[in-house]
Formats: structure tokens, C-alpha cells, sequence
């Protein structure tokens, strides 16, 4: 697999399906590894670096589960590969940062992918449509089963998996939902409902992870705290946050039916028009109006279009996706543009 | 009062703040704090709040020890002052050499200093579920012989019912000392 056989494919997590798919759009598991007794990858030199990533890529080779992945080395990758894998959600912002030793492992349909040399020596995620944490967990805890059988992990009875923050260490986990909650946001109740969630020890973000904004009214849940309970516990724990805060989206959502249909139908069929129409269109205004049509298509108002294809477009709107789709470097302006044009050869209906 | 910095609203979020060692004192409406307090979580980064975290044990301990500063980890020589500076531990033998030190931060950050899930040797989820599963069909299957009067087969099955809970269960089990 080559790294633009990507561009043609619809990543598993933006495939619109999965349980609460109106709502929840994907959910992930990622685990966080070390070898044992080897330097953390910030704190190794250069030649145990790459002895560690020789050894883990070994290790992916001889796992049923991973054969079937294509290992990309960082250091034979243009800053635009990295951004579009970032963009794809199968690598980290930080992972792209400095590139030796540094690889990542990715399967054809994108479920997993297996970040090497990252914080930790190994971050692996394991990504799924719609409200579905525990086949997350089930896929993943199957693969390092199967790795740990061929690494011997950083791992005391005591403390669980060694992490290089102690923010990770226990089980290693954090378990994510990505959120679509336009009502919550529109009712002006986000704001409470993160604050709770804050209370609760559990972290918001947005689309793009660690200290990015929330776009598009996209909000990623997770898990703060790793060690003190187990797998399935924080799973569970999670899972009743997130039933709790659909059922908060979804009673937003009927009551501004209720007060203002045609409030909402103007905005969403203004959306479409100008999503249909535009020859020009920022990143920022694309998701706004992106989320607003996907809005409509939950509440049955657009029909038009289906939930994959809505999903796909927050994706193929993003600078590195346009630039391959492209074949060429774009300036932001050249950018603009070419989005716009995406936008109207899928919405042509 | 109204609001310091919009002026417009009322002040309801009355916060201290310490610059320098110059204490000011901000009266905030609840979205002007709000607006504060993200730009505030921007501002510090993970490693300053635990660098944070960890200096305040020494702060409410007193004055720290020179033999803290020089603890130092024998596999992979990183100092605990480096941690401080950091936020990042140097390999898996950093938390025994810094044990001391690090079971308060570890309490702190996740209410708990001890593991409870899956070990590398003894795959816990999976294990446990299927030991659950297995004596659930078991003890059907001799409710289902007792029904039918099939007394020996209900016998053997009552032992492998006895023999499966005497199993210590695999989430349970120690990982393999090495």
C-alpha cells in the first residue's frame, strides 16, 4: 500500500455507521507502550532509537493482526504526507514533529494504526464508527496480546505499563469519542456540559486532539486517568458519560424543532445553498456549514446526501487532502478555491 | 461591581491572581473568566503542571533536600531535577528510583497509585469473560441434568463446576516474574 492509495478511500471512522452514528462519529482506543528498560524515545540517543524501532517493526511483522499494514518511516515522508496522515487521524501533531527513528504502521481500512517512537515507543489506536468502544477495545486488546508476545513491555505489577508521562500509566489507555453536538452548541448549554465533564475527570478537545479548537462542532471526549481502574472500567465509565450527553444533544435538538422549525430549516437549507454555490470557501466557514447540513440530514431536512459523504467532506476539505487531490503545492488563496470546487462537484445532485 | 475587563456585566467570578509576587485582585463576569481561564490553560503547557505539581510537594515539605536533586535513575541516568524540568521520566526504571517522590503526583493526577487492569502475561479481559462464560453453560447444563433425572452426568459436571472455581481467575493472575 502506498501512502495516496489513502486519497481514494473512505477512512473506517468516517464511514457513518456504527451505533448513534447521528451523533457519535467515531469512537478509539489507544494504548501506550514501552520496551523494557529502554530510554523513552525523548531521552534515547540516536542508535537506540533506531534499535527500537527496528525491534518494533520486527515485532508488527510476525502479528496476524498487522500483516496486513504498511509501515511509512518519517524520514522519507514530505511535510505534506504528514500532514495528510494527521488530517486522516492515523498520526499524531506531535509524532510529526521531529522524524528520526520515527514510524507509523498503518492497516488498509484504517482501523489501526501504530504510532512508533512517539512519546512512548508505541502508541497504538484502534478507530471505529459510530458509538463503539468496546469492538475498539476488543480489536485492540487482541493486537497487544499478540505484540507482547513479542516485546517484552516496560511493565511493573505495581504501576501497570511504564508511560514517559505519568499522566499514562496503568493501563496505558485512553479511550476517545468524537462527538458531533450542534444543538448543545446552538442552545448555548455547551459551555455547562463541558464544565461538568471537566468535573468528572474526563477531557474535551477538538477534532484534531490535544489543544485544538473545537470546529465544526466537533467535541472528543476521553479519559484522563489511567491508572486506578481497569480497562473495561474506564470504558463503562466513559460510555455512561456519553449515553448521558446524547440524550442532552438530542432533547436540544427537539426542543428547537419545537420552537423554531423554520429557524433551523433557513439555516440549514442556507448552508446547502451555500455549500452548492460558492467558488471560494475558508476551512473554518466550510465546517461550520458542513456541520449545519449534517444537522439537517439528521432531522430528515436534507435527503439529498448521505452521512458518509457529509463525514468525508470534513475530511477531503483539509489543506494536505486538497493539495494531493490536487497534485501540487497550494497557497492558502489557490486553497480556497480548490476546496470550493470539491465541495460543488460532490454536493452536484 | 461590574466586570473588570468587559465593564459591561456583572462580576460574579472574584479570582486572585500572583504575578511576580504582586497579588492582584480581577472581579470577572462568568464569560470574561471564562475567556481567562482558556487562555490560561493554553498557557501552560503538561510538563509545566506537572513541574508544577511536583514542586509543590517541596513547597509543602520545605525546603528540598540535596539528596532529592541528585536521585538519580541507575538504568538510564536521568535526574529527578530533570524530570522536574521536563514533566517526561526517562525509561520504565525511573519509577523505581523515583518512587518516593513520584507515588504523591501519581495519587494526585489519578486518584490512585495502583494498577488494576490487564498485564502483559495474563491477558485479563478476555480470560476473565471466558472463565464467567464457561461456568455460566456449565451450571445450565446441570440445572438441565438435574431436570432430567441424568444423576451421573450431573455428578460430573458438578466437579468441573468445583474445579473451575478453584482456578485462580486469569485477570487475577501475577505476571510472570522475570
Amino acid at each position: 500500500m502506498k501512502l495516496n492509495d489513502l486519497l481514494n478511500h473512505t477512512s473506517e471512522w468516517l464511514k457513518g455507521t456504527g451505533p448513534n452514528s447521528d451523533i457519535v462519529i467515531s469512537s478509539r482506543i489507544r494504548l501506550a507502550r514501552n520496551l523494557d528498560k529502554a530510554s523513552f524515545p525523548h531521552w534515547a540517543d540516536s542508535k537506540q532509537s533506531q534499535a527500537t524501532s527496528d525491534q518494533i517493526q520486527q515485532a508488527i511483522a510476525k502479528v496476524d493482526y498487522l500483516k496486513t499494514t504498511a509501515v511509512f518511516k518519517l524520514s522519507e515522508m514530505d511535510s505534506l504526507d504528514k500532514q495528510f496522515l494527521i488530517e486522516r487521524h492515523l498520526m499524531s501533531y506531535e509524532h510529526a514533529q521531529k522524524s528520526d527513528s520515527k514510524a507509523v504502521a498503518i492497516d488498509e481500512e484504517e482501523v489501526v494504526s501504530v504510532m512508533i517512537n512517539e512519546e512512548d515507543h508505541i502508541r497504538m489506536q484502534v478507530m471505529q464508527s459510530g458509538f463503539n468502544l468496546f469492538e475498539a477495545w476488543s480489536i485492540i486488546n487482541r493486537i497487544d496480546d499478540a505484540l507482547s508476545k513479542e516485546l517484552k513491555f516496560a511493565f511493573s505489577q505495581e504501576w501497570g505499563y511504564l508511560t514517559a508521562c505519568p499522566t499514562n500509566v496503568g493501563t496505558g489507555m485512553r479511550g476517545s469519542v468524537m462527538l458531533h453536538l450542534p444543538a448543545l452548541v446552538m442552545t448555548r448549554q455547551i459551555d455547562k456540559v463541558l464544565a461538568a465533564i471537566s468535573k468528572l475527570s474526563f477531557t474535551t478537545r477538538g477534532l484534531y486532539g490535544e489543544g485544538t479548537k473545537a470546529s465544526g462542532n466537533f467535541f472528543q471526549i476521553s479519559n484522563q486517568g489511567s491508572l486506578g481502574h481497569g480497562e473495561d472500567e474506564i470504558i463503562s465509565n466513559i460510555n455512561s458519560l456519553i449515553r448521558q450527553i446524547i440524550a442532552q444533544e438530542n432533547q436540544a435538538r427537539e426542543t428547537m424543532l419545537l420552537r423554531n422549525k423554520a429557524l433551523i430549516e433557513d439555516r440549514v437549507y442556507r448552508s446547502f445553498g451555500i455549500l452548492k454555490n460558492a467558488h471560494i470557501i475558508s476551512s473554518q466557514e466550510t465546517a461550520e456549514l458542513l456541520s449545519i447540513m449534517r444537522l439537517g440530514l439528521d432531522l430528515g431536512m436534507i435527503k439529498e446526501i448521505d452521512r458518509r459523504s457529509i463525514n468525508e467532506l470534513f475530511i477531503v476539505t483539509q489543506p494536505a487532502h486538497l493539495q494531493k487531490l490536487e497534485g501540487k503545492r497550494l497557497s492558502s488563496q489557490e486553497r480556497d478555491v480548490k476546496r470550493a470546487d470539491i465541495i460543488r462537484s460532490r454536493l452536484k445532485i | 461591581m461590574l466586570c473588570n475587563i468587559c465593564g459591561k456585566n456583572p462580576a460574579t467570578v472574584h479570582l486572585t491572581e500572583i504575578v511576580d509576587d504582586q497579588m492582584n485582585e480581577l472581579h470577572l463576569c462568568e464569560e470574561c473568566a471564562r475567556q481567562k481561564s482558556v487562555a490560561m490553560e493554553q498557557h501552560f503547557g503538561l510538563s509545566d503542571l506537572l513541574a508544577g505539581l511536583a514542586e509543590f510537594d517541596k513547597t509543602a515539605k520545605g525546603k528540598e533536600t540535596v539528596q532529592e536533586v541528585a536521585v538519580k535513575c541507575p538504568n538510564c541516568g536521568l535526574t529527578y531535577t530533570d524530570f522536574r524540568k521536563i514533566g517526561r521520566l526517562g525509561c520504565g526504571e525511573c519509577y523505581t528510583a523515583f518512587k518516593k517522590y513520584l507515588l504523591p503526583l501519581l495519587k494526585r493526577i489519578h486518584g490512585s497509585d495502583h494498577h488494576t487492569g490487564k498485564s502483559p502475561a495474563a491477558p485479563q479481559v478476555r480470560g476473565a469473560a471466558k472463565k464467567f462464560a464457561g461456568l455460566d453453560d456449565l451450571r445450565q447444563k446441570l440445572q438441565r441434568a438435574i431436570e432430567t433425572e441424568a444423576f451421573e452426568e450431573a455428578a460430573r459436571i458438578r466437579d468441573q463446576i468445583r474445579e473451575l472455581e478453584k482456578r485462580p481467575s486469569t485477570a487475577n493472575r501475577k505476571p510472570k516474574a522475570e
